[in-house]
Parts: structure tokens; sequence; C-alpha cells
């Protein structure tokens, strides 16, 4: 079966509950992504030179994502699967902009909010109250943005005694809990969300889970990455196996997990 | 990028440069007892020092010259502060630029408004070292916002070019040390440049430093006004080091994240 037959396939067997529009959201056009491998970083004067006699500067080129192609439609929840180290992370900071493709095009519409690693703006010096701030403008709300929503962030995260206390003394689960809250307070164009469901006690998990499917229902588009097929089967609609750097499979969820099952690390 | 775009992606994250800036502010006085009076009592301790052993071992003979020092060395202390922290910036923040998109130029900007924010409060203890030695400003403290806006530009200039660099070229953070208080010397912050030998007095022309510095000794210690020619000087310095720190970082930025 082409790739072709399982879009066309896709677009009639939608059987997830939330509505899904005609508009997309995310559109990837044979998106390549070359790093330059030379087996460790070149960062100082001496090494440049010694590489450069040695012509060794620019050569070991590495492909992490090589001519993939898809779209996202709003209000769909789209998964990427693939092994480690086949490019998956690779492709979402394409799309959230942190890193601009070799060749291709990406084209993004709306605002992204990131959960690629709770609370990376984070500085532990500073008291929890304080990082909701930092944290917040990080993701570009304003001042009164966050000033009317701190409660709803406290809230969430079930930290109300300890919002002063500097983040330094907090636990990594505590440090997700606050960022989730954070990431999630807008309602985002579109959602990026990166392995992060695996932090946090169950409890905790089920409830960022709930808010996702909150979000989903009220037509954000989410776009996962995860190792665990399960959880792609249960939240997304369509999803995209990627193996090696290329395109292996677009479709419809349960086919491509199907096929991932099959004949992963082929 | 599109002039109109460019100033409403700056106003989106203004508040982030507001922030940063904040929490830099925070994080350098938390638990200090004097807090921010350390950005006053700084400046005065370190002109004290300076005023005791060179009055002492050099014999220069400067009117005023606890004020001829801080004047020269508070000034130097925006310029070096500033680049220096902007310089290591954008390496500090490498955790964050690889995972959300922020526009990079926020670091090294925010750098750069930091130490102008402890410039200023620095300004209150060169306006009590005035006050004790009875050096009253005349009018020529009009020109004073002239200076800071080609200090900044000069500043941000620098810091741009060197937070671009730092991240190819490491080696840069160990050196700029170096060339800084080599920079220190070769500016007359702490002796008057007539004591120099009349070609390196010639060669320190080049020296962006020695014209922002004798501009602010001129309008607040020797009460003359700029001339056009000395504004000038001024802004071509801080416009040519601008551009050439801009256009650094532009061309390189986008290949930051691979190298941080």
């Amino acid at each position: 079966m082409s790739e072709q037959d399982i879009e066309a396939k896709s677009n009639g067997t939608m059987c997830k509950s939330h509505a899904i529009y005609d508009e997309d959201m995310v559109v990837v056009t044979h998106a390549s992504m070359h790093f330059n491998l030379s087996s460790e970083i070149v960062d100082n004067v001496k090494d440049y030179f010694i590489k450069l006699v040695q012509r060794k500067l620019f050569y070991q080129d590495f492909t992490a994502v090589d001519d993939i192609s898809f779209n996202v439609k709003k209000g769909e929840v789209f998964g990427i699967i693939g092994t480690n180290g086949s490019g998956k992370s690779t492709m979402l900071k394409m799309i959230s902009g942190v890193l601009k493709p070799t060749t291709g095009t990406i084209e993004v519409r709306g605002n992204i909010s990131p959960l690629i690693e709770l609370g990376a703006g984070f500085d532990p010096e500073l008291t929890a109250r304080e990082n909701v701030y930092l944290n917040g403008a990080i993701l570009g709300y304003n001042k009164k943005f966050l000033d009317d929503h701190f409660e709803q962030i406290v809230e969430f995260a079930e930290l109300h005694d300890f919002m002063d206390v500097p983040i330094k003394n907090y636990s990594s689960g505590m440090v997700a809990r606050i960022g989730f809250a954070i990431a999630t307070v807008v309602k985002p164009d579109i959602l990026i969300v990166d392995e992060i469901l695996s932090v946090g006690d169950f409890l905790f998990q089920e409830k960022c889970e709930n808010r996702i499917n909150e979000l989903m229902d009220g037509g954000t588009t989410v776009i996962i990455v995860s190792h665990s097929i399960e959880q792609i089967e249960r939240l997304c609609d369509r999803a995209l196996w990627i193996e090696k750097s290329k395109q292996r499979m677009l479709g419809p969820v349960d086919e491509v997990c199907e096929m991932y099952r099959a004949h992963a690390g082929d | 990028m599109n002039p109109i775009i460019a100033i409403r992606e700056f106003k989106k994250h203004n508040f982030l440069l507001y922030y940063l800036t904040a929490r830099d502010f925070k994080v350098k006085y938390r638990r200090s007892v004097l807090g921010i009076f350390w950005s006053v009592l700084n400046p005065l301790l370190m002109m004290i020092i300076l005023s005791l052993v060179f009055s002492s071992i050099f014999r220069a003979d400067i009117a005023n010259f606890p004020v001829y020092l801080i004047l020269g060395q508070s000034l130097f202390q925006f310029m070096s502060e500033g680049s220096s922290s902007a310089m290591s910036s954008i390496l500090a923040n490498a955790p964050l630029i690889k995972k959300v998109y922020i526009p990079k130029y926020i670091f090294p900007l925010e750098k750069v408004i930091f130490a102008f924010v402890n410039f200023v409060v620095s300004l209150v203890a060169v306006a009590l070292v005035m006050l004790v030695f009875k050096v009253v400003p005349s009018w020529q403290i009009v020109f004073l916002p002239l200076l800071l806006v080609y200090m900044m530009l000069f500043t941000l200039g620098l810091g741009l070019l060197l937070s671009a660099l730092a991240v190819f070229f490491r080696d840069i953070i160990h050196l700029y040390g170096v060339l800084v208080t080599a920079w220190t010397y070769l500016t007359p912050l702490f002796y008057p440049i007539s004591m120099l030998p009349d070609w390196l007095q010639q060669a320190l022309q080049f020296n962006p430093m020695l014209h922002y510095v004798n501009y602010f000794r001129d309008i607040l210690l020797y009460h003359t006004a700029p001339t056009l020619l000395e504004n000038l000087i001024c802004i071509v310095f801080a416009v040519v080091t601008l551009v050439i720190g801009l256009f650094a970082f532009r061309k390189s930025q986008d290949k930051f994240i691979l190298h941080v």
C-alpha cells in the first residue's frame, strides 16, 4: 500500500471523539536536517586549525531527518513514533522553531506551546513563584496574563504551600508539575509533547492526560512523540513512523502502530 | 525581516527582557544584607583604594583625583561588565535555547541592560564623591543622556559580537579577560593621558573608551561642552561597533544550537 492510499483512507476513518477541521496547522515539506558530526565539537582555535589542516572540518555529515513531509490538521492529535535516535525529537525541535531545517520548509500557523522537557527555563535560585513568571515570560505570556492566571497554575500543580521555596529544593516531580501547569494554562493552537507524560506520580500523569484531552476537545492541535505505542494508540488519530531518519509510514494510528510492531528495527 | 514584524516580535518579548533583568538583580543580591547598596558601595571602595595607591605612587598631578578616577572607573566598568557578561550569555542559556524558541539576541541584550542598570545605580556613588569634593555639575550635564546612548550602543555591539564568537571559539572567553585588563591600562582611567609618549597618545585615539571617558569627564568634571567632532567620533565608534555586532550575530545565530 502506498503512502497516498494510507492518507486517503485515514480521512474516512477518524475515530476519536474530538472534532478535526480541514485547516492545516503544520505543513512539513521535504524537510531535512543535516548535522556536521565531526567526532568532537570544534570550539577552540587550536582544534580548528588542526582539523582544517587535516581537512576533517566539514566532512562528517550526518542526516538526522531525511526528506520528511506531512501535514497536521487543526484539532488533530498526531503521533510520531520510531526507535531511539531515529530523528523524532529533531523533528519536534524543527516544528517548534528551535532548529531550522537544512533543506525543505516547515510552516506553522498559530502559537506553539512546547512541552519539551518540563521546567527547561527554571532558575534553581529563584522561588517557584518567581519561576512561574520567568517561565511564563519565556513562553511569551505577559505580566497581566500571569497575574490573572497565577492561582489557576498553583491550583493545577497542587503546590500551594511551596510557592515561596526556591526551586532547587524541589523534587523533580514537583518541578514537572509546575512546568506542565504553566505550559498548559493557556489554550495553545499547537501543543507539542515529548515523552513528558512519564514524569510525576500516576495521579498526576492521569491529570496531565485529562488536561491534554480537555485541550484537544477545545480544538488544540497536539503533536506527541513517545516510545510507548500504547500511549500513541490511545491518544492519536494519525501517526508518522520515522526509522533511521527516513519516513517509513504515514497514516491512521492503528495501521502505523501495527506495522511498527511487526517491523520495528528492520 | 520586515520592520513591522520585527517590532511586534520585540514587543512580544518585552516582558521576558524585563523579567530576565529582574531575575539577575534578585539572584545577584539575594541573601546579601546590604543588597543593592553594594552597587554604590563597590565603586566607592574601589575608588578609595585606587586613589590611595595612585596618589602615593604616581603622584600624578590631577585636580580632584578621586572624581577623575571614579568617573573613568565607573564608565569603563559598565562597558567591561556588559560586554563580558553578554559574551557568555548564549552559552549560559544553552539548555533553554535547545528547548524553546526565543529570539537569541534577548540574552546579550539583557546582560547589557543589566550592566546599564548597575551603572545607573553606581552614578549615586559618583554623585556622592562629587558632593564631597564640591564639584558641582553645570548645564553641560544635559549631554549625559547622549553619552549613555553612545555607551549602550557600543557595549551592545561588542556584546553581540563576542557572544556569537564565544559560541564557536570558547578560547575567546579566556582571552577577553586578559584583553580587558590591557584595555583598562590603555585607557587613561587613573593617569593623565599627557603622561604618555606622543606616539602612544596618537595611537590611543583609536581606543573608543578614551573618547567616552573624556566625554564623561568633560561634562561632569571640566564643565566643557563636547565639540561636534567629539560627538561624531563617539557616534561613529558606537554605530560601527553595533553594525558589526548585529551582522555577525545575525549571520551565525541559526548555527548556535549546533555548537552550544
